[in-house]
C-alpha cells in the first residue's frame, strides 16, 4: 500500500506520517517512510511517502503507484498527481494557503479538481480546519485528517488509539483522540 | 524489540549499542537529528554541539585517544571543513573506535552543492560503510565502531538524505559497555612531525590492503543470485530503488564500499550476462570496477546529477522511457522566511540603502527571493564576510556600498577569522551579524552564543559585541531590526563610515519562546489602504494583495514592520 501525504511546511504532516507508519508496524507490516525536512519547514511544499507491505524495498513511491493521497491543502493535492494510480483515492482538506505568487496578486489560486480528475474520480473533501476550529484545537487538523484516512485503511481503530496514546504528549492526548474520532465520522 | 526509526535515529541507537561515549556535531541538514537523538535518548553518551565540523572531528579524536568510543557527525559540506584533521587522522593510532558520519544530500534539498563524499574515503584512505535502510544504519554504526578498533583507523559512515530522513522498522540490539578511558602515550603515532608521519604512511597503505581482503569476506557485501541475464552492483538507497525496479535481477549488494571487494566483484561479474553499476552521483564504484578491467554499464545512462528513484533506474537499464507526463503548471511554493522573521526588515533596509549584499548560509539566504531580492552571493559557511572584504578592497574606501550578512551561528562557525582578517587588512565593508540567538535553519540548535548546551544546561554566553571589538572593529552598533526606520538610518551611517563597520541586528528567531513580537495579527484598514504595495515589498507570507488592497492573514506574528512602513497609517491593531 502506498500512501502519499502532501501539504505545506508547518501543517503537521511529518507527525501524521510518523503515526501512520507506527500503526502499520503495529499491524505487522514492514513499513518505510520518506520525506524532506530542512528547507521545506519554512512554508514550502512538503511531501511524505509512506509504504507498507510484507516487504518494502524503496522508501519512495514509484510514479503511478500511489493508492491514497491525503492532502492537507487544496493546491498541494494537484502538485504530485504523477504519483497517482488510475482510480486512486484522493482525500483533500478543504483549506487554501496562498503561495507567494497568489499572495502578491500575480496569479489566481488555481482550480485543482480538474487536474486530479484526469487521474481519478475518487475525490473526498474533508473540512479538517473547520472541525479543528469548532473543537477549539486549531493545531489538531493533522490528527483529524488521519482519522478520515484511517477509514480507508485496513488497520483496526484500536491500533490507531494505541499509537496516538504512545506518540502524543499527555497534555494534548485527549483532545487529539477526540479529533481522530471526529475525523473518522467526517 | 522493534521500533520505527529514521536513519538518523537508527545511527544514534547504533552508537548507544556500540558503547560510544562521546559524540560531537555541528548541525546541518540532513545530519542534525543524529546528535539531537543522542542528547534526548541516551544520557550515557556525552553530546556536544561544536562551533564547526573541524572542532567536532578533533574533539572526537581526542576522546578516542583515551580509548573511549567516539563519533563526529556532519553534513557532506561539513566534511570539507573537517578535511584537515581527516587527512592526517588515519596516520595516527586510533584507540577507541572513531566514526565520522557524513550525511550527503543528492538532489540538494537543503545544500549549496551535491558533492559525493564517498571520495573522501578513498582520499583519506579509510574504510567506508553505506547503509541502505534504517536497520542497516543502526547495524552499520555498530560495525563501524568495531572495524575502527580492529584496524586502528577512523571509519566513514556515509548516509544520504533518503537514508537519514527515511523511516523503517528496526530490530533493536543490546548495548555493549563503554570502554574505560586511560592515558597512554604514543609519540611516534600521535606526533605527526615529518619523520613520524613518513613512518606512518606505509602503515596506512598496508592497512587499506588488509581492509580490501576484509571487504571481500565481509557479511555486508553479499551476492544474491536470481536471473543471470541482469546483474546489478549497488549500495545505499540506490540498492533499494534498483531492487524495486528489478526484483528478479541478480544483485551484488555492497554495504562496505571502500575498499571495494575486488574478488567478490569479479566473481559476480563472471556469472551475469549484463552488468550494471547503480549508484547516485559520481561513478565512484563504476570507475574502480572498470579499472579492474571489468565491462559494466552505469553512468552512460544514469545521471551524475540529482537523486535516483525506481523509475529512473528502470528507464535507464531497460532503455524503455516511461510515458511522458505533462506536469500541471501550478504556482510554486518555495520556502520563505517566516512571518515576523527579524531577518526580513533588516534585509529590506539594507537593500533600500542600495548596498551589494554578500550572503551566507542560513534562513536569511531565502532573502534572495523576490520581492526582497536582497542576497547577492552565497557560497559556503563564512564566505560572505570575505566576499565583501575582497570586493570592497578592489574598489577602495568609500567607493561602493558593499555589505555582508551572516547569522550568529554561522559567525561562530567560520566568520570570526574572516572578520579578524577584514580588520587586520584595513577593510571597508559593512558586516551585519544577524543575531537571532539560535541556529534557525536546521531547527533551532544552541551554540556558543546562546549560553545553553545541547542538553539545556546553562553555560558561558559569548559576548558578541565584545568579541567583534576584540577582533579590531571599532565601529560596532546594535540595532533592533523591527525598528525598521532606525535600522535603515544606522545602516546608512555604517556605509558612510570610513573603515570597517559591524552592525549586530539583535532579535530572537520568531520560532523561539524568547521572541519579542506580540504574536497577535495586525489588521489593514481598507478605508485607508491605497494599494501602494509598500508592505507587499517586504515579501511577508502574512500580507496578501486582494482586490487592490492589502490584507493580513492569520499567520501574522505582529512584528509591526509593515505598520511602521505603511505611508497611509492603514495598518494597526495586534495589541
Amino acid at each position: 500500500m502506498n500512501v502519499l501525504m502532501t501539504g505545506v511546511g508547518g501543517q503537521g504532516i511529518i507527525l501524521a506520517s510518523d503515526m501512520l507508519s507506527d500503526v502499520m508496524m503495529r499491524a505487522g507490516f514492514d513499513v518505510k517512510k520518506s520525506e524532506i525536512h530542512g528547507m521545506a519547514q519554512r512554508g514550502g511544499s512538503v511531501m511524505s511517502h509512506v509504504r507498507y507491505a510484507e516487504r518494502v524495498a524503496s522508501p519512495l513511491i514509484p510514479l503511478g503507484a500511489c493508492d491514497i493521497l491525503l492532502s492537507f491543502e487544496e493546491l498541494e493535492a494537484a502538485r504530485y498527481v504523477q504519483y497517482l494510480k488510475k482510480g486512486a483515492t484522493v482525500i483533500i482538506n478543504r483549506y487554501r494557503l496562498s503561495p507567494p505568487s497568489v499572495i502578491s496578486g500575480k496569479e489566481p489560486y488555481p482550480d485543482v479538481i480538474p487536474i486530479i480528475r484526469e487521474k481519478t474520480d475518487n475525490i473526498v473533501m474533508v473540512d479538517g480546519n473547520s472541525i479543528a476550529e469548532a473543537m477549539g484545537n486549531a493545531k489538531g487538523v493533522n490528527i483529524i485528517l488521519l482519522g478520515k484516512l484511517s477509514t480507508f485503511l485496513e488497520a483496526d481503530e484500536a491500533l490507531w488509539i494505541e499509537s496516538l496514546n504512545s506518540m502524543l504528549k499527555e497534555k494534548i492526548r485527549a483532545a487529539n483522540i477526540e479529533g481522530f474520532r471526529r475525523g473518522r465520522q467526517a | 524489540m522493534k521500533k520505527i526509526l529514521s536513519g538518523n535515529e537508527a545511527i544514534a541507537r547504533g552508537a548507544f549499542e556500540a558503547g560510544v561515549a562521546f559524540a560531537s556535531a555541528y548541525p546541518g541538514t540532513p545530519s542534525t537529528e543524529v546528535l539531537e537523538e543522542i542528547a534526548a535518548e541516551y544520557p550515557g553518551i556525552h553530546a556536544e554541539w561544536t562551533p564547526n565540523e573541524k572542532v567536532a572531528l578533533e574533539v572526537a579524536a581526542g576522546a578516542s585517544y583515551t580509548g573511549a568510543r567516539a563519533m563526529a557527525i556532519m553534513k557532506h559540506v561539513g566534511v570539507n571543513v573537517a578535511a584537515d584533521p581527516l587527512m592526517t587522522l588515519p596516520y595516527t593510532l586510533i584507540r577507541g573506535g572513531l566514526v565520522l558520519v557524513s550525511a550527503d544530500d543528492p538532489e540538494l534539498f537543503s545544500s549549496q552543492n551535491e558533492q559525493d563524499n564517498r571520495h573522501y574515503a578513498r582520499f583519506a584512505k579509510i574504510p567506508m560503510l553505506e547503509p541502505s535502510s534504517s536497520q542497516e544504519a543502526k547495524d552499520f554504526m555498530v560495525e563501524a565502531v568495531m572495524m575502527s578498533e580492529r584496524f586502528g583507523t577512523p571509519v566513514l559512515l556515509r548516509t544520504t538524505t533518503r537514508i537519514s530522513h527515511s523511516m523503517g522498522v528496526v530490530e533493536l540490539g543490546e548495548a555493549q559497555p563503554q570502554p574505560v578511558p586511560s592515558i597512554e602515550r604514543h609519540p611516534a603515532e600521535w606526533v605527526m612531525l615529518p619523520a613520524n608521519a613518513r613512518a606512518r604512511h606505509p602503515v596506512i597503505e598496508k592497512r587499506i590492503c588488509d581492509l580490501k581482503d576484509y571487504s571481500n569476506t565481509h557479511p555486508f557485501n553479499v551476492i544474491e543470485m536470481k536471473d543471470k541475464k541482469l546483474g546489478i552492483i549497488s549500495s545505499g538507497v540506490a540498492f533499494q530503488y534498483a531492487k524495486e525496479a528489478f526484483p528478479e535481477a541478480s544483485f551484488l549488494k555492497l554495504g562496505m564500499t571502500y575498499p571495494l571487494p575486488d574478488r567478490l566483484i569479479r566473481e559476480f561479474a563472471s556469472q551475469v550476462e549484463e552488468l550494471w553499476v547503480v549508484e547516485e552521483l559520481d561513478p565512484f564504484m563504476e570507475d574502480q570496477i572498470k579499472a579492474m578491467g571489468i565491462r559494466c554499464r552505469g553512468k552512460d545512462r544514469l545521471s551524475l546529477c540529482g537523486e535516483l528513484n525506481p523509475d529512473i533506474i528502470r528507464a535507464a537499464v531497460s532503455g524503455v522511457e516511461p510515458e511522458p507526463f505533462q506536469k500541471p503548471t501550478l504556482p510554486g511554493r518555495p520556502p520563505s522566511m517566516c512571518p515576523g522573521c527579524p531577518h526580513r526588515s533588516l534585509l529590506w533596509a539594507l537593500r533600500r540603502n542600495k548596498a551589494f549584499i554578500a550572503g551566507d548560509i542560513g534562513c536569511y539566504t531565502l532573502g534572495f527571493l523576490p520581492p526582497l531580492d536582497a542576497i547577492d552571493t552565497c557560497l559556503c559557511m563564512g564566505a560572505g564576510i570575505n566576499h565583501a572584504h575582497g570586493m570592497a578592497t578592489v574598489f577602495g574606501q568609500g567607493k561602493e556600498k558593499i555589505a555582508a550578512v551572516i547569522g550568529d551561528s554561522t559567525f561562530y562557525h567560520s566568520g570570526i577569522t574572516g572578520l579578524a582578517n577584514l580588520a587586520y587588512n584595513k577593510g571597508a565593508a559593512l558586516i551585519v551579524i544577524l543575531d537571532n540567538s539560535t541556529t534557525a535553519m536546521t531547527g533551532a540548535q544552541n551554540h556558543p552564543g546562546t549560553g545553553i548546551t545541547i542538553r539545556g544546561d546553562q553555560t558561558v554566553n559569548l559576548d558578541l559585541k565584545k568579541l567583534v571589538k576584540c577582533l579590531g572593529i571599532d565601529w560596532v552598533k546594535t540595532v533592533n531590526p523591527y525598528e525598521v526606520k532606525k535600522t535603515r538610518k544606522t545602516i546608512k551611517e555604517a556605509l558612510a563610515h570610513d573603515g570597517p563597520s559591524v552592525i549586530i541586528s539583535k532579535a530572537p528567531c520568531v520560532l523561539l519562546k524568547s521572541r519579542i513580537v506580540t504574536g497577535k495579527p495586525l489588521v489593514v484598514d481598507t478605508e485607508k489602504c491605497i494599494g501602494c504595495k509598500v508592505c507587499i515589498g517586504l515579501g511577508c507570507p502574512a500580507i496578501e494583495f486582494r482586490e487592490e488592497k492589502s490584507f493580513i492573514n492569520s499567520s501574522c506574528a505582529g512584528c509591526g514592520v509593515c505598520e511602521e512602513l505603511c505611508p497611509q497609517g492603514a495598518i494597526g491593531g495586534g495589541k
